[in-house]
Parts: C-alpha cells; structure tokens; sequence
C-alpha cells in the first residue's frame, strides 16, 4: 500500500529528533516559560506518531522496543511518588521544595521537585497516547 | 497506633508479605511461616485475662477521620477478649492441621494463606474495635475473605456457587447492620459503642428503635446463618476443611453472636429483642437439627449442627435479656440463660472444631465423606475414632464432656423462662423448652449419625477411593488439642468460670452490676434431680430409640416439596433477579452509539436546562467585555464556515481534515489571546488526534453511498440544536455572572514567591493544582488501559471462536 514515502521518510529522519529536543526543551523550560511536561509529553508523542506515519509500526517496535503501558505506570509512580515523598517530611501531601544550587558545568541551577512530578506527566502522557494509536493501530 | 492496633493488623500486614515467602521458598510449606503468628497473638491475648477478670477494659484510640467521629478505637473487655482467644486459639490449630491437609505442591498456598489471614484480622478487627463504623469494615472484610475461601478451589462450580451465595447473604445484612448503625448514630450522635451503650435508655424511648433492631439483627442472622438465612452455610462446605472448621464453625459465623451480645446492653430491655433474639435463635435450633438427621454428607450433617447450635446460643442470648427485668443478681434465675449462651460458645468451638478436623481427616484418608460409602473405619483410624466418640458425645449433650454442662444450663434457662410474667412469656412461652427438647432430640440423632455410621457397620472399600489408614501425627495434633479440651472444660469447668465466662457476661448484661461486683458464676456437674436432669434422660432414651429406627421414618422428609424449599426461593429469586435486570437494560441499551449519544445529550438538555431556567440564572452583561477585533472575526468565520462544510462532506477523509482545520483554528484563536501554553497544546492535541483519526478511519467499513443521504430526523436536528443553545447560553452566563472574585491575583503574587516559577500556568498545573494534574493522568491511564483491554481482549475472543 505504501508505494510513495520515500520524502516523508527522509525527511522524518531528520526532522524527528529536531521535534524530539524542541519537546525536551519544551519540558525543562516549562517552569519559567511556556511548556511544561503535558505539552513536553504530546510533542514526544507526536514524533513518535510521525514515525508511525512514515514507517510502519513493526519498525517503529523494533526501532523502540518500549511497552507504553509501563511507561505509564512508571510515570504514575513518579507523580505519587512525588506527592508521597513530602509525607516523609511531614508536610501535607503534594507540597514541593525548590532549592538554588551549584551545579558542575550548569552553574546555579533552581532544582525543583516539580520536575520530578512533571516527569511522571510526561511519562503518562506518552504512554497513553502512544498505547491507545498502537493499539487501534495494530487492531486487524 | 499502640501494640494493641498492632496485634489487630499483624494478620493483614502478614498477608502482604506471604505471598513472597510462598514463592521463593518452595521447599518449606507456607503455613510453617503463618503458624507462630496466631501463636505469639493467642499468648499476647492471654495477658490480658488478669486485667478483664477483675471487671478492667483496655481501651486504645487512633484517630482516623476524627471530624466524622470515626476513630480507631479498639477496647478489651470480656467478650472482646473472649473472641480474640477463640479467634488467635482455634487459628492456630487450624493453620497447623491446614499444614498437613492441604499438599504444598499440588495448591496455591500463597492465595490460601493470605485469605485465612485477611479473615484472622478482620476478625479480630469486629470483635475488638469500639467504633461501630470501624466495626462494620471488619465485619465486611469477614464477608469478603469467607467469599474468598470458600471459592478457593474456583475451578469446581459448586464452590463458586456456595461462595456467591455466602457473599450476597452475609453483604446483604451487613448493609442492613449499616443501616442500623446510622440510625444509632442519629439517635446517639456518636459511633463509639461504650458512649452508645451509656445512652442506651434514650435508644430505648427513640421511635427508630425498632428499625435499628431490626437492622442489626439481619445482620446477626444473616452472619450467624439463622433461619431463614441459614441456607448458604451448607454450600459453605465447599471450603477447604480447615476453612470450614475455621470460619464456618469457630469464628465468622460467631460474629453474628458477637453482634447480639455488644448490642445487648443497648437493645436487651426492649421486648421485641427478646422475642426476636430468642425466638429467631429457638426456630434455628430445631430446623437446623432437624435438617441435619437427614444429610448424607459428613460437612452436611456438620454445617446443619453447626447451624442448630448458633441457633441455641442466639436463643439463649435472646433468653438472658429477661434478666435486665428483674432486679439484683444474688438469686436472678435468668442470668443462668446467659452463663450458657457464654460456656456453649466455647464449648462450641472446641468439639465442633475437633468434630470438623476429624471429618477432614475421613475425607483426606478415604477420599469421600459421603456416609452411605463410609463404615467400619474404628479398626483402621482409633485415634481419629476416640476424638469422633469425644466430639460428637459431647455436641449430643452427655456428660462427662463439656457439652453435657452447657446444655444442661441451656435446659435451665429455658425453663426459668416460664416462670417470667412479662411480654405474655407465661404462656407462650412454653414454645422455648418444648422446641428446645425436641431440637435436642434430634441433634442427639445425628451425633450418633455421624459417628456410628462412619466408624462402625460394615467396612465397605470398594468405594473409596483411597486405602484408608490413620492420619499423620501432624494432622491429628490439633483435634487432639481440641478433644482434650472437651474433657478438661467437661471435668472442670470453672477453670473458665472466672477468667472468661463472668467478664464476658459484665459486658453483656452491665446494667445489672453494680461498680466492683462481678457475676459470680460457678459451674455444677450434678444438681439433683431438676427438671432439666429429666429432660437430658428423656432426649438418651427417645433419641436412641429414633435412632435405631431411623429408617422407618427418614421418609417424612420428603413430604415437604422439593420447590417450596428455601434454596429453590433462593435460586429463582436469583434467576428472575438477573434476567429482570438484563431485560430492563436491553431495553434501553441497544449497543448502537447514536442512541447512547442521544440519551446523553437529550439529558444534558433538560438537566442544564432546567437549572439554568430555575435558578434564573441566564444572564448576558457586556459591560466588561472587551471589543471585537478583525482576526477573531475572521477566525470565528473560519470554525462556522468548516463545521457547517463536514455536514455536507462525502468522504470520511474530508470530514477529519475538516475538523482538524477547526482545531487548528481554535489553536489560533488562543495565539490571538496571547495564551502560548494553551495553543501548543492545541495544535499538538490537534496533530495528535487526526492522526487517531485516519488510523481509525482505516478501520470503519466503506463509506457506502446509500448513507450519504441521511435522511432528516427531526429529534437528532432538536438535540443538536439544543445542545449548542444550552452551550452557548452557559457561556455567556458564565462570562457575565462573578459570583467570586478572581482568584487570578493570587495567582499572580504567588506564582514566583512560593513556587520558584515564572509561567503560572504550569505552576499551577504542577503545584497549586497538583491534585487536579494528578487524577487527571490517573484517568488518563485508566482510559488507555480500558482501550487496551477493550480491544485486545475482543481479538482474543475472536480467534477461540
């Protein structure tokens, strides 16, 4: 069926890991500008699905041989873990820290228990969306 | 969270950790891992004896949902205690003969275990915690692992029946006993029992009285399978035998017991408790015994005693409520009644206990415990012979066991009951000893039953399945405990008389103590020639000549029709329940999307539309509306123009480029209003989905063209214009109604002070909103697992078809 792609495919190529480090960046910078881990998480999601488009998903699988289903899981950990872990210092549930420190390289860097919630955001957010197009996808 | 909410949860928290042991140390048999458990429980429980025999409670808080009231609260005091030893005591043994009973490489023992200890804190939760509303999700807890174990061998049909039968009777009276405690609560205005009970005389005067007894004791019946109720502990039986003996005979259905005796300080003076309690309990004694002569199966005949012998300790709970109407201690006839309901409980355990293990043991050597197969096994199984003669002498109410003395008790406090004139007890209260007499007749039938038809008669191999032969020392420790203990309670029976019975009875009869005095309860083996001496004579003679002529008369049982029987009520009420309700669904879910859509949307309408319309609340105020611009205009012309074009579309590929072209322009719509974050979501989701889209799309049937001429309906016209008005008019109202101030400002001071971030809107996600952000990607995941699920399971079912 898929006669004509050579474009998109060369172009896919090059373009994915440019989508690829605009939503890793999109994720870091969401604390300060516009971003964040839900539109960080879509746009990885969405180069994965260009991929899709361009390959089929049997290369996709063995290009990425990632189960989404525990990739959600994972990130759902991370988000609770997250929430739990401020029970440990007996604050209320979900309530951050945030501390400037000096990094090698970065120099001061605001490091942020955000992110690792944000990161569980992420996760889920690529684990779902790419389990429900792999799974009607595959659907025959 | 003291030692004591420790030693309640012990079993659950073991539970947890079980199932590691279960699978990576294969060689050593679970239960050897379970065992020191209810040991080290039954020996801390012991401890406790000294403080509860001299009238003292041990009382522990842990708050839980404080506002609500709701407190973990667990007390000791007699009764309390008095289960907790039974529950951690008989647990013991019971583990340890499951060692032996069940094969550590033919079962899953790890999902056995975890069930039996889930049940052992559950347990120990009901009878130990002083909040009802704590209470009550113990008591459930018991449902669910009794649901559990009894289908443990799930792949047997009878198991799951018996199991699904157990679990909606005993949840059904458990809401019930839900019912009841709200009631008590708005009565009280409290859940703690012991402040409860210290109003009892306004529960007493309330109109709702009657209601929340009645609420209780459906939870008590239902629990402690009372007529009619009893019907789903004989399907019980499908239970591994352990189980049987352990929850079916010594605890869970107690729990029912336990309820009556708590509540009784509250309910006992009220006369419809003792009528109920009593003649519910009366009624259970003589149906059960009398269904019991007529089983084939060894657990059948023991599930019927079973419920015979609640029956006779509910009854003369329901009895000992008499007392409360007569004053002083010193020569009151009626507290008798109680002493016994107390003494049988434990008597109760240990020789249905050993009687249950025993039956185990026929079952494991000869591979069946149907009776009619069974006979002459004395020669061949001595040991597991002398604790049957034990057990079954001693529930058939001959000395010198422990049963003698317990029924003998329960004989006098039936008779006492005469000599009462309140609640016309006088004269019809003759039913109790009479019904009690032929009860114990008949019981007295089917010990002997139970025995002799299995140990003596002729020795029939052929049917068996297995070479019989004594069972292994392991298995035969606990009966042997146990059948012991029927001796030592028979020959001294006040060795429980002050440690257990007496504070047992403070809790249930307190209103009758004054402060520092207690019940002095002494227990006699000869009383003389009373009545009740006469009465045990009568039930030897007339049983023993019933039983040599059973045969002749076994026909009367089926006089009563096969149709008219509690099972078959229970069976088609189930049936018709199930088809009823598939009927009514069918009748509106016809597995069609655009009649589910038209159903929501339609309430939709009506719901929004008529609040909008009775809160008045329509309004449309333009005064802080800013003007509108060139490119929102041109943008809104944009989304009209292409949703009204995917109403004409002829191809599906046109519609989803059409709507994907209505998403990007809303995308732009948020540029327009300087929203960054909303629009890259946007345009991603948008990206995102219209690929789903041609994904699904690839998946739908031809577009056919007799379709493309859908024909005008006018309801689907209506609720599609509805829905937009309702919409739009929500909007506007919603935009010109400020009923709060914005909490934007907030937002604004905060954002970088509290949370080190400059973009709010995903501090807000992240951190302020947190909560929100995180059952949003909960359901999220929820949604991809059910999609998943949803499809992968249907090609699975595909391809067995």
């Amino acid at each position: 069926m898929r006669t004509n792609d050579l474009i998109l495919q060369t172009v896919t190529k090059v373009i994915l890991f440019i989508i690829l480090l605009f939503s890793i960046h999109l994720f870091f910078a969401g604390h300060y500008y516009p971003g964040g881990g839900f539109i960080g998480g879509l746009m990885t999601a969405g180069a994965l699905v260009l991929l899709l488009l361009a390959f089929d998903m049997k290369t996709v699988a063995n290009i990425l041989p990632v189960n989404y289903r525990i990739m959600t899981a994972i990130g759902l950990l991370f988000s609770i873990g997250t929430g739990a872990g401020s029970l440990l210092f007996n604050v209320p549930f979900l309530t951050h820290a945030f501390n400037d420190v000096y990094l090698p390289i970065l120099g001061k860097t605001s490091l942020h228990t955000a992110v690792l919630f944000d990161i569980g955001v992420y996760l889920v957010v690529i684990g779902v969306t790419m389990t429900i197009i792999q799974t009607i996808g595959e659907d025959e | 969270m003291s030692l004591l909410h420790l030693a309640i949860v012990s079993p659950l928290l073991l539970a947890v950790i079980i199932p590691i042991f279960s699978k990576s140390i294969r060689q050593i048999h679970t239960g050897w891992f379970v065992l020191p458990l209810p040991v080290v429980l039954f020996s801390y429980f012991l401890s406790f004896i000294s403080t509860t025999s001299h009238q003292g409670t041990v009382y522990e808080s842990f708050e839980w949902i404080p506002s609500l009231g709701i407190n973990f609260a667990a007390k000791i005091d007699g009764l309390g205690l008095l289960f907790a030893l039974l529950i951690s005591g008989i647990g013991a043994l019971v583990v340890l003969y499951s060692i032996y009973y069940l094969a550590k490489d033919k079962e899953q023992l790890g999902n056995f275990y975890v069930y039996l200890l889930l049940f052992m804190g559950a347990m120990l939760g009901v009878v130990l915690s002083d909040n009802l509303i704590v209470m009550y999700g113990f008591w459930e807890l018991t449902s669910i692992s009794s649901f559990l174990l009894i289908g443990y061998w799930y792949h047997r049909e009878k198991s799951r029946y018996g199991a699904q039968k157990s679990m909606l009777i005993t949840v059904f009276g458990g809401l019930a006993m839900l019912g009841g405690i709200i009631l008590l609560y708005i009565m009280t205005g409290s859940f703690s029992i012991s402040e409860i009970v210290a109003q009892s005389d306004i529960v007493l005067e309330h109109t709702l009285l009657i209601p929340a007894i009645l609420c209780f004791l459906l939870g008590a019946f239902t629990k402690s399978a009372q007529f009619p109720f009893h019907i789903w502990l004989p399907d019980a039986m499908e239970a591994p035998t352990p189980v049987s003996a352990y929850l079916h005979s010594a605890t869970m259905v107690k729990a029912g017991i336990y309820l009556v005796a708590r509540m009784s300080p509250v309910f006992a003076e009220s006369p419809v408790w003792l009528w109920l309690v009593g003649g519910f309990g009366i009624v259970t004694l003589f149906w059960g015994s009398f269904s019991a002569v007529k089983q084939t199966d060894l657990k059948s005949i023991l599930a019927f005693s079973t419920v015979s012998q609640l029956g006779l300790i509910m009854s003369l709970l329901g009895v000992g409520a008499a007392a409360l109407h007569y004053d002083g201690i010193d020569d009151n006839v009626f507290t008798v009644a109680t002493t016994a309901a107390v003494f049988h409980l434990i008597n109760h355990a240990t020789f249905k206990g050993s009687l249950f293990m025993v039956v185990g043991i026929v079952d494991h050597e000869t591979g069946t415990r149907d009776i009619r197969k069974l006979g002459g096994l004395m020669h061949l199984m001595p040991v597991t012979f002398t604790l049957a003669i034990i057990g079954a002498f001693s529930m058939a109410g001959l000395p010198p066991f422990n049963g003698f003395l317990s029924k003998e008790m329960f004989f006098t406090g039936m008779v006492n009951i005469l000599k009462l004139d309140l609640f016309s007890l006088s004269t019809w209260g003759l039913l109790f000893p009479v019904l009690a007499w032929i009860a114990s007749v008949f019981t007295f039938i089917y010990s002997m039953k139970l025995v002799f038809r299995t140990f003596t008669g002729k020795y029939k191999p052929e049917g068996l399945k297995k070479k019989p032969h004594e069972a292994p020392l392991g298995m035969l420790i606990s009966p042997v405990v146990l059948g012991s203990l029927v001796i030592i309670f028979g020959l001294f029976p006040n060795i429980l008389s002050h440690n257990l019975i007496s504070p047992a009875m403070a809790s249930i009869l307190p209103s009758l103590l004054s402060p520092g005095d207690i019940f002095d309860v002494h227990i006699y083996f000869w009383h003389g020639p009373t009545p009740e001496l006469f009465m045990t004579i009568g039930v030897v003679i007339l049983g023993i000549l019933l039983y040599l002529t059973l045969p002749k008369w076994e026909k009367a049982y089926h006089l009563l029709p096969e149709k008219l029987t509690l099972n078959k009520i229970y069976d088609r009420g189930l049936e018709s329940i199930q088809s009823g309700s598939f009927k009514l669904t069918r009748f509106y879910m016809n597995g069609y999307i655009r009649t589910y859509l038209v159903y929501i949307f339609a309430f939709f309408i009506l719901i929004l539309g008529y609040t909008l319309y009775t809160k008045d609340a329509f309004v449309i105020d333009t005064t802080n509306v800013s003007s509108i611009g060139f490119y929102e205009i041109v943008l809104s012309l944009l989304i009209v123009v292409a949703t009204i074009t995917i109403l004409f579309a002829k191809s599906r590929l046109t519609s989803i480029i059409l709507l994907g072209a209505v998403g990007y322009t809303v995308a732009l719509f948020f540029v327009v209003f300087r929203a960054p974050d909303l629009a890259l979501t946007q345009l991603v989701i948008e990206t995102v989905s219209v690929a789903l889209f041609l994904l699904c799309f690839y998946h739908l049937p031809k577009f056919k063209k007799e379709e493309s001429k859908i024909p005008f309906k006018l309801t689907n016209a209506l609720i599609s214009i509805g829905v937009g008005a309702i919409v739009t008019a929500i909007a506007l109202s919603a935009n010109s109604t400020k009923l709060f101030d914005s909490i934007s400002q907030f937002y604004v001071d905060n954002t970088y002070i509290r949370a080190a971030g400059k973009n709010m809107v995903n501090v807000i996600l992240v951190d302020f909103r947190g909560f929100d952000t995180l059952f949003e990607i909960c359901v999220l995941a929820i949604a991809s697992l059910g999609i998943f699920a949803m499809i992968k399971l249907r090609l699975t079912r595909g391809k067995e078809g």
